[in-house]
């Protein structure tokens, strides 16, 4: 029988600090055995369990897209005993990946349709992988416009800040970067809240349209009535939820919401369902 | 039907424990639990109910599920676990084991430690013939001499006991413990004494009300229009309810470590706990004590019913009502919520 609780065994490959405060670290890891990468199937909005033997498990968002072969991508915020850990490990060091888990971004459902993705804080990572799933020349043609809007606290804590240049220059993506707030006069994207920038930038909903949000649940609260306002359909919105996980496997029972589990029947659930479900997130 | 002496139960145990790994009922300064019988121990069933109930069986309170050395870890071998029976459960434990195989036993994962626990069991049951005041076993599907899920029930005759054989699990250990096939010409009148005592069993209940489905009401209508502050008033959230279950599986993740040496642990947790559903960055959805009350009966009366088709995660035993420092009875809140259902 197979065990879901066994990691597969990986090498720290790269490790680049995100942030001005050091508290996010990417963390590229490479498949110590050939199999167990090919196992590792991913689709974009899925997470796994790192696992730091002696240390503990946490359940964080695939930040890789799978089009990146040979390697799988996490963004890690330094908050409790394993994170602190991990960001003191070095390039070489093994530890585990368990998964990966959970239900993932439909995108085949949504071809031809016009996005509007939304993310706040460190929960950007899963769209990264997205972002740069949609971007495949192969894929891009098969929707319509794809606006971001992305926020941060302060300049110094927005993710992967090559990337957004790049995207930002990129046709083919619209990109909205927002910060809570910043000193510096000559910044040159929005300062304020998502949900606001969301309800001044985003696109309206041409009824052919997906929202995909993803962020901590204040802002998952906020959100919801600007991409009302914005002719959203509640079927049309996708949030990925993030309730505290353990086993990621749906048994320990902890990321309940109702009867469905967010690790084994989400993160990703349409706002239309949720709406049927006891809020607790 | 096999029939045995009290006073041979101890040579029958030692022969079943050639093949057999064998837990049962045993007396502690406590009162009895259920646990692995030593060689030579002999299941004490002249008891009425363990404080804690028998899931340790199959889902141990701390059950390894890797051994760390430095970077490198193993699992336990599953493989090689030895056949068990569990001798003297209760035939609501024993259903109370097949609730939770709902949760282990998933399309989408099987926990091969439970499963290879569960796959390897075999359930000796011991009807009750005289039940726990607080027993309400028959109200949930199950009873004092429920045979379903069990290989074999066991029933005190006064000085013998009697043995239905169920399964073919049954008959492998009737045979390992040397237990003999009862006399045709007795079998009738041996019957017709079980029956008998079933009867009087059942009749002794005081919990006959119906506490099955609440269907007619929806989740959100139970969820958000039932007073459960004023339900959970007494509630201290002091787990006692959780740990005693034998329906409940929560359970946490854990390494412990000294050195390079370590294990990670499975480890029975609580969904009444504040830091059970917290998040890292300090948000919790059920914030409030009366929050994760909600959710615990929730689970148990409605969401456990509604996902799997299979009645209320509850099996009756009436181990929370007896246990529970501030009194709470779980027919009372199936009550409360059954009237709601009544007005909706």
């Amino acid at each position: 029988m197979n065990n879901p609780y066994d990691p597969y065994p990986v090498t720290i490959k790269e490790i680049k600090t995100e942030t001005a405060d050091r508290s996010l670290k990417t963390f590229t890891f490479a498949f110590i055995h050939q199999a167990d990468e090919a196992a590792f199937s991913y689709r974009s909005g899925q997470f796994a369990m790192l696992s730091v033997p002696r240390v503990g498990e946490i359940p964080i968002g695939i930040a890789s897209a799978p089009s990146e072969k040979g390697i799988v991508k996490f963004t890690v915020f330094k908050t409790g005993k394993v994170t602190t850990f991990l960001h003191n490990m070095k390039q070489g060091d093994v530890m585990g990946i368990r998964g990966p888990m959970g239900n993932g971004f439909p995108l085949e459902q949504m071809t031809k349709k016009n996005l509007l993705i939304i993310g706040g804080g460190f929960a950007f990572t899963t769209l990264r992988s997205t972002i740069i799933t949609l971007m495949q020349p192969d894929v891009r043609d098969q929707y319509g416009t794809i606006d971001v809007v992305y926020g941060a606290r302060n300049p110094g804590m927005l993710l992967y800040q090559d990337e957004l240049d790049q995207w930002c220059r990129q046709p083919g993506i619209n990109m909205h970067i927002t910060v809570d707030e910043t000193d510096d006069p000559d910044w040159p994207h929005h300062t304020g809240f998502v949900p606001a920038v969301a309800g001044e930038c985003a696109p309206e909903s041409t009824g052919n349209s997906v929202a995909i949000v993803c962020g901590p649940p204040v802002m998952i609260k906020f959100t919801r009535p600007v991409l009302a306002d914005l002719g959203y359909g509640d079927e049309n919105i996708l949030m990925s939820l993030e309730n505290r996980m353990k086993c990621g496997i749906g048994m320990c029972g902890r990321c309940n919401i109702g009867q469905e589990l967010v690790c084994r029947d989400g993160p990703v659930f349409t706002l239309a369902y949720l709406n049927k479900t006891p809020g607790e997130f | 039907m096999i029939i045995i002496n009290k006073t041979d139960l101890a040579g029958a145990m030692t022969r079943a424990q050639e093949t057999y790994l064998l837990s049962g009922p045993v007396e502690t300064f406590h009162g009895h639990t259920f646990r692995h019988l030593e060689p030579g121990q002999t299941p004490d069933l002249s008891y009425q109910h363990t404080l804690v109930s028998p899931k340790a069986v199959v889902f141990p309170p701390s059950d390894p599920l890797l051994t760390f050395s430095g970077n490198d870890w193993t699992g336990p071998d599953l493989a090689g676990l030895p056949p068990q029976a569990a001798v003297g459960i209760r035939p609501y434990d024993a259903k109370a084991l097949h609730l939770l195989k709902y949760n282990f036993d998933t399309p989408e994962y099987k926990d091969p430690f439970f499963l290879s626990r569960f796959e390897n069991l075999t359930l000796v049951g011991l009807a009750e013939n005289q039940p726990d005041p607080a027993n309400f076993s028959t109200s949930c599907g199950t009873g004092p001499f429920d045979e379903t899920g069990l290989d074999m029930l066991l029933v005190d005759l006064g000085d013998a006991l009697a043995g239905k054989i169920l399964t073919d699990k049954g008959e492998a250990f009737a045979r390992a413990a040397g237990l003999v096939p009862i006399p045709a010409e007795k079998k009738t009148a041996v019957a017709s004494t079980i029956a008998e005592l079933k009867t009087r069993a059942e009749k002794s209940m005081t919990s006959p009300r119906e506490f099955g489905s609440l269907d007619p009401v929806s989740t959100l209508d139970l969820y958000e229009q039932a007073d459960w502050e004023a339900l959970a008033f007494g509630c201290i959230n002091c787990n006692t309810c959780t740990f005693v279950c034998p329906t409940c599986w929560c359970f946490d993740i854990q390494d412990e470590a000294r050195g390079q040496k370590g294990v990670r642990l499975k480890l029975w947790d609580s969904c009444m706990s504040a830091l059970y559903s917290a998040h890292a960055s300090g948000h919790n959805p059920r914030q409030q004590g009366w929050q994760r009350f909600r959710n615990r009966f929730m689970h148990k009366l409605k969401y456990f019913a509604d996902k799997y088709g299979a009645g209320p995660m509850c099996v009756g035993c009436g181990r929370c009502i007896r246990l529970c420092p501030a009194g709470i009875d779980i027919r009372t809140i199936h009550q409360a919520l059954s009237r709601l259902e009544a007005v909706t």
